[in-house]
């Protein structure tokens, strides 16, 4: 699989500068993900993502960045780049 | 308040107290314009790396300047959010590493 085809899901908040670079980061790359800022969520609706969060990443820190079946956690760009498969 | 506003503040403050912000401005602008948003949320300024709980006592460990600040920047050079930082860290003679969560579990909003 290409990185341009991964899966690639961010769990992030809407105030948080880590989150802001990432997101700015996938976007420069060129890369579609789909974002969830959990802080505006209803509380029903951040029940249910808080709940796959601490499956991915049982700390709940934001970003928590999901590409494929790999987890990165924070905005750490190696990381992001070997997930990525490059 | 202003982003800008808040910015010269901070910024004096860090000063007066032996630290920096982070050199990154366009980075730290983020960050207080996070701040500004989670006092008109939440009626202080809480983390805004963090998942408030909307509560200030709850939050009161993580109302910036975060009690884990400290420790933080003689640990590692910078804050969980890398808003405040060591004058070593921003002139890079410090490595700049990313800094774990230091709030304990069972404080952390997980739902």
């Amino acid at each position: 699989m290409t990185a341009k085809k991964a899966k690639i899901r961010l769990y992030t908040l809407s105030t948080c500068s880590h989150c802001i670079r990432t997101k700015k980061f996938f976007k420069e790359e060129g890369i579609d993900v789909e974002f969830t800022d959990v802080d505006l969520l209803t509380d029903a609706e951040r029940e249910k993502v808080m709940e796959e969060v601490r499956k991915l990443n049982p700390d709940c820190s934001f970003p928590t960045i999901c590409i494929d079946d790999k987890v990165v956690v924070g905005f750490n760009e190696e990381r992001i780049r070997k997930a990525l498969g490059e | 308040m202003t982003p800008e506003q808040l910015y010269d503040i901070l910024a004096k403050y860090a000063q007066s107290q032996g630290i920096r912000l982070n050199k990154d401005r366009e980075f730290v602008m983020d960050i207080m314009r996070g701040l500004l948003t989670n006092e008109q949320r939440y009626g202080y300024r809480s983390c805004p790396c963090r998942l408030s709980w909307g509560d200030r006592e709850k939050d009161r460990d993580i109302t910036c300047p975060c009690v884990y600040r400290d420790p933080d920047i003689k640990e590692y050079g910078s804050c969980y959010c890398e808003l405040y930082v060591s004058v070593e860290w921003n002139e890079g003679t410090r490595e700049h590493r990313q800094v774990p969560e230091r709030r304990p579990k069972e404080k952390r909003r997980t739902i």
